[in-house]
C-alpha cells in the first residue's frame, strides 16, 4: 500500500508572482502583430494614394465598419465562451425592418432606436433560450433563427423598401458627432467623428473593462477556458452565456439603427453576409474560436486594420473581390503564421 | 550479462523555465523489466516521451541496439522497435481490434487496397499468442481497459518491438486481470524483449521488476537490481526524506453537529442519504466505484437535482439549487475529476486560486490584483504548490500540484464544509501525504470533512467514522476504533446479506 512518508518541507524554491518576460515574449504578442500590420497597411496605403492620410477622409471611412465592428464586440465575447451568434446580420434585418415599419408610423429618432434595439433583444432571448434552455449547440441555433429572421424579413418586405424616416434621423446617421467648426478653439484639432464611430470607440472600452477588470470577464474567461470546471467553482455558466446572447441581438439592433439611418432606406437584403465578416474581425482580433482566448484590444485593432485595408484599396479602386481575396488570405496567413513560428521553436511551446 | 538493446547517455531535456530532466543516463537489457519509478513530476513521462519520439532531447544520446539514433517522431521510433502502452489508452474507439493494431502499417494486397483477411488473421495470431480472448473485428470501444491494454501488446509485437514501454498499466485493472498482465510481461521478457514499467504501486514494482531507476525533480537519484533494495529504501529515494507513520492521525476535538443531511434523494442515482456530521471531524464514505457516493454529494452542492431531502447548516435550513447556493452557504467540494471539473488548465495559478471566490477580490467595481496575489501567495506557501510563479498555467504542473491548487481554489471560500472527492487519486506519493496532512490539519481548524476514497487505507486512517454507501444507499456506519477491514468492505460488497 502507500508507502509511509513525511510532507515535503516547507520551502526550498521561491514562487515568484509573475514570470520574467523576455522581449521577445512581448513580441509574439498578438497584439503587437496587429499594430505592426496597422503600421504596415497605413505606410503602404500612404504611398500609394495622397487622400489615404487626410483626416475627413479617414472618418468617413470609419462609416464602413463602425456598425460591424460594433456587433463584432458582442461576437468576441461570445466565441470566447465557445459560443457564436451566426444570426447577427438576419437580426440586423430584421429590426431594420422595424424601425422602418415604426418610422412609417411617425415615431421620433429615440423611439426608432428603442425599436431597433427592442426587436434585437426579442431575437437574442430567443437565441439564448434555445441556446442554453434547450441546450441545443450554438451554431444549429443561430444558422436557423439566421435563416427564419432574415426569411421573416424577406416575407413581409418582399422585393419593397422602406426609405420613409424623419429628418433628425438621419442626421444621426449621416453627420459628425463632433463638428471641426464647433470646437470653437480654433488651435485645438479635434477630428471629426461620426456618431457610430463614436459609440463603438466607447462601448470597446467598456467591453475593455468589464472582460479585463472585472470578475465578470474572468468569469467569462473561465467558462471559455473550461465550462465544466468554471461551473463547478459556482459560476452561473448558463445565466452569463444567456446574457452574451442578449448582448449580441441589443448590439444587433444598435447597429440596425445606425445602419437605417446611415442609408436612408432598407430592404430586405441590409446587411447581407455581414456574419462572416464580424466573425472574420474577431478570429483576426486573436480571439480563439476554441475559447479562453482574447482581448478587446486585439478585435478593435483587427477591425482598425481590416477597416484601413477596406479603405485603402477603394481609395485607388480595387474592384471589391479584390478586397476580399486579400482579407481572406490576410486572415489565414495571419492566424498560420504564430502556429508555424510555434512549429520552429521560436516560442514557449504552449502546454 | 547481455548487451543492453537500449541506452541513453546524458540526457537531459529543459523548456524554457523547466528543467524536466539533467544528465540521465540508462540501459536497457534484453529480456528483464526495468522499473521506473519516481514521484509525479519527476521527469518519468519525460523519459517515455523521449523514447518514443515526442521530445527531442535537449542534450544527450539515445543508441539502439549500439547506433546512435535520433526519433524526429513517434514513426521513427516504432521503426526502431520501441513501443509504449500508455495509462489511458491512445487508440481509435470507432476501428476494429485488427485495425488498431494495424494502424499504419495494414497488409495491403492487390492494387493497395488493405487485405482484410490476412489483417484479421494476422491480428488474431498475434492475440493469441498472448492467449487474448478477443475477436479481431470487435469494434475497440466494446472492449474493457485490461483488453484494450492486450490490443496495446498485440500490437506492440505486430511492430516486433524489442522495448515495450508500459506506463502505469495497472491503474484501472481488476486483481485477475493484472494477473494476466503480468504473465504477459513475464512472456515478452522470456522472449528476450526489454521491459520499462512504470507504476506507483510497490507490490506489482516487486513482483514484476528485476532492476529499477530511480528519479527525483528530473535527476536519477538511484538504479540496480531491485533485489538489492527495500520498499522504505525506494520511498527515500523517490522522496529524498525520511519516512515516519502512515497518515498521522490528529487529535482534533470534535464540536457541535455543522451539516445535517436529511433523506438525500434523486430520481435515479442515490436515495434516502441522511448523516450527520460535526466541527472538527472527518467523516468518511466508502463504497464501490457507482455506489452513488459522488452523486450524493454532487447532489448536496448543487450539481446533481435532488428529488427530496433537507440539508441544514450550523441549525440553518439551506436550499441549494447550484454550486453557487452552496458555495455562498460555506459548503465547498473539490471534485474526483481534476482535469474536467476541478481545475482550468489554461489559465494561471492565480486565476485557478479564486475563481470560486472572485467577490472577496473585487474592490469598487475591478478585480484587485494585489489581492488575488497576497490569497495565492498565502494559500500557495500553506499547501506548498511547487510552481515557475504564480502566474504560470495549471496545465504545466504536475497532477499532484494541479491537486493543491484546486484545494487552495476551495479553501479561498472560506468553507464551513469541504468534501473532498478522491483527492489523492492520480497523484504523486509526495503530494498525497501533504495531501492527508492537510485534511488533518482543516479538521483541525473547525472544519467539518467529508472525504470520499475508494482507498480503504486513506479512509480508515483519517476517518472519526466512515459511512458505507452501496447502490445509492447508506447502508452501514462505523466509528473509529471499532472497525474493522472485513467489516467494511463487507458492507460495501454486500457479503453479508445480498439483496437479490
Amino acid at each position: 500500500m502507500n508507502a509511509p512518508i513525511s510532507p515535503p518541507p516547507e520551502t526550498r524554491y521561491t514562487v515568484l508572482d509573475a514570470p520574467r518576460r523576455g522581449i521577445r515574449d512581448v513580441l509574439m504578442r498578438w497584439e503587437v502583430i496587429l499594430v505592426i500590420l496597422l503600421a504596415a497597411t497605413t505606410v503602404v496605403n500612404t504611398m500609394v494614394s495622397p487622400y489615404f492620410l487626410d483626416v475627413f477622409n479617414l472618418a468617413d471611412a470609419t462609416f464602413n465598419f463602425s456598425e460591424k465592428a460594433i456587433i463584432a464586440l458582442a461576437m468576441a465575447l461570445l466565441i470566447l465562451v465557445r459560443q457564436i451568434d451566426l444570426s447577427v446580420a438576419a437580426i440586423v434585418a430584421l429590426a431594420a425592418m422595424g424601425i422602418g415599419y415604426a418610422a412609417e408610423a411617425g415615431f421620433g429618432p429615440g423611439a426608432l432606436f428603442a425599436v431597433g434595439i427592442g426587436i434585437g433583444l426579442a431575437c437574442g432571448v430567443f437565441n439564448g433560450l434555445l441556446v442554453t434552455g434547450a441546450g441545443l449547440p450554438a451554431i444549429v441555433v443561430t444558422i436557423g433563427t439566421m435563416s427564419l429572421f432574415r426569411g421573416l424579413t424577406q416575407v413581409v418586405l418582399g422585393d419593397q423598401a422602406k426609405t420613409k424616416y424623419p429628418q433628425e434621423f438621419l442626421d444621426l446617421g449621416q453627420s459628425y458627432f463632433i463638428k471641426m467648426k464647433e470646437t470653437g478653439i480654433s488651435w485645438l484639432f479635434v477630428p471629426p467623428v461620426p456618431l457610430s464611430f463614436l459609440i463603438f470607440l466607447v462601448l470597446a472600452v467598456l467591453f475593455g473593462i468589464v472582460l479585463h477588470k472585472t470578475a465578470t470577464g474572468r468569469k467569462l474567461f473561465a467558462i471559455g477556458s473550461n465550462p465544466i470546471a468554471a461551473r463547478f467553482s459556482g459560476i452561473p455558466v448558463d445565466r452569463l452565456t444567456f446574457l452574451l446572447f442578449m448582448v449580441s441581438g441589443i448590439l444587433s439592433g444598435l447597429a440596425a439603427a445606425l445602419l437605417t439611418a446611415r442609408l436612408g432606406s432598407m430592404r430586405s437584403n441590409i446587411a447581407i453576409g455581414w456574419e462572416l465578416d464580424i466573425v472574420t474581425m474577431v478570429i483576426l482580433g486573436g480571439v480563439s474560436i476554441a475559447g479562453g482566448v482574447g482581448s478587446i484590444l486585439g478585435v478593435v485593432l483587427a477591425v482598425f486594420v481590416l477597416g484601413l485595408v477596406t479603405f485603402g484599396m477603394s481609395l485607388n479602386n480595387i474592384p471589391g473581390q479584390v478586397v476580399s481575396v486579400y482579407i481572406g488570405a490576410l486572415l489565414i496567413a495571419v492566424i498560420a503564421i504564430p502556429r508555424i513560428v510555434d512549429r520552429l521553436g521560436l516560442r514557449k511551446p504552449a502546454g | 550479462m547481455s548487451e543492453p538493446i537500449l541506452t541513453l547517455t546524458g540526457v537531459s531535456k529543459t523548456f524554457p523555465g523547466v528543467r524536466a530532466l539533467q544528465n540521465v543516463s540508462l540501459a536497457l537489457r534484453p529480456g528483464s523489466v526495468t522499473a521506473l519509478i519516481g514521484e509525479n513530476g519527476a521527469g518519468k513521462s519525460t523519459i517515455v516521451k523521449i523514447l518514443t519520439g515526442i521530445y527531442t532531447p535537449t542534450e544527450g544520446e539515445i543508441r539502439v541496439a549500439g547506433e546512435p539514433k535520433s526519433f524526429a517522431s513517434p514513426r521513427d521510433a516504432w521503426a526502431a522497435g520501441i513501443a509504449a502502452i500508455h495509462q489511458e489508452t491512445v487508440m481509435f474507439d470507432e476501428l476494429s481490434v485488427a485495425e488498431n493494431i494495424f494502424m499504419g502499417h495494414m497488409p495491403v494486397g492487390a492494387g493497395r487496397l488493405v487485405d482484410w483477411s490476412e489483417m484479421r488473421a494476422k491480428a488474431a495470431a498475434l492475440l493469441k499468442r498472448i492467449d487474448a480472448e478477443i475477436p479481431p473485428e470487435f469494434k475497440l470501444k466494446r472492449l474493457s481497459v485490461a483488453q484494450k491494454h492486450l490490443v496495446e501488446i498485440a500490437r506492440a509485437l505486430s511492430h516486433e518491438a524489442q522495448v515495450v514501454i508500459m506506463d502505469e498499466p495497472t491503474a484501472a485493472l481488476s486483481a485477475n486481470e493484472i494477473d494476466d498482465l503480468f504473465r504477459i510481461v513475464a512472456q515478452l521478457k522470456a522472449e528476450g524483449r526489454a521491459v520499462v514499467f512504470i507504476s506507483h504501486k510497490f507490490d506489482e514494482i516487486f513482483r514484476i521488476a528485476d532492476d529499477f531507476v530511480c528519479l527525483r525533480d528530473g535527476d536519477k537519484v538511484g538504479e540496480g537490481p531491485l533485489s538489492d533494495v527495500t520498499e522504505p529504501q525506494l520511498v527515500r529515494m523517490m522522496v529524498g526524506r525520511p519516512v515516519d507513520q502512515v497518515f498521522p492521525k490528529r487529535d482534533v476535538p470534535i464540536g457541535g453537529v455543522a451539516l445535517s443531511v436529511r433523506d438525500l434523494s434523486n430520481a435515479t442515482e442515490f436515495a434516502d442519504v441522511s448523516f450527520d456530521l460535526r466541527k472538527g471531524e472527518i467523516l468518511g464514505l466508502y463504497g464501490l466505484v457507482g455506489a452513488g457516493r459522488t452523486e450524493a454529494m454532487q447532489g448536496l452542492f448543487g450539481i446533481t437535482p435532488l428529488t427530496r431531502g433537507s440539508v441544514t447548516l450550523e441549525g440553518k435550513p439551506l436550499s441549494i439549487r447550484s454550486p453557487a447556493d452552496a458555495i455562498h452557504a460555506g459548503i465547498s467540494y473539490v471534485p474526483e475529476d481534476r482535469q474536467e471539473q476541478g481545475a482550468v488548465l489554461s489559465l494561471g495559478i492565480r486565476e485557478n486560486v479564486t475563481l470560486a471566490n472572485l467577490v472577496k477580490h473585487v474592490r469598487g467595481l475591478f478585480l484587485s490584483r494585489p489581492s488575488e496575489q497576497d490569497e495565492t501567495r498565502r494559500l500557495g506557501r500553506r499547501l506548498a504548490v511547487k510552481a515557475a510563479n504564480w502566474e504560470q498555467r495549471l496545465g504545466e504542473l504536475s497532477g499532484g500540484n494541479q491537486q493543491k491548487v484546486v484545494i487552495a481554489k476551495w479553501l479561498a471560500t472560506r468553507p464551513k464544509v469541504i468534501i473532498l472527492d478522491e483527492p489523492t487519486k492520480g497523484i504523486d506519493i509526495g503530494s498525497k501525504a501533504a495531501v492527508h496532512d492537510f485534511i488533518g490539519e482543516l479538521a483541525g481548524d473547525g472544519l467539518a470533512v467529508i472525504l470520499i476514497s475508494s482507498e480503504l487505507p486513506e479512509v480508515m486512517g483519517l476517518a472519526d467514522r466512515i459511512l458505507v454507501m452501496k447502490e445509492g444507499r447508506v447502508v452501514d456506519e462505523f466509528q473509529r476504533g471499532k472497525w474493522s477491514a472485513e467489516a467494511i468492505v463487507g458492507a460495501a460488497t454486500g457479503a453479508r446479506k445480498e439483496a437479490a
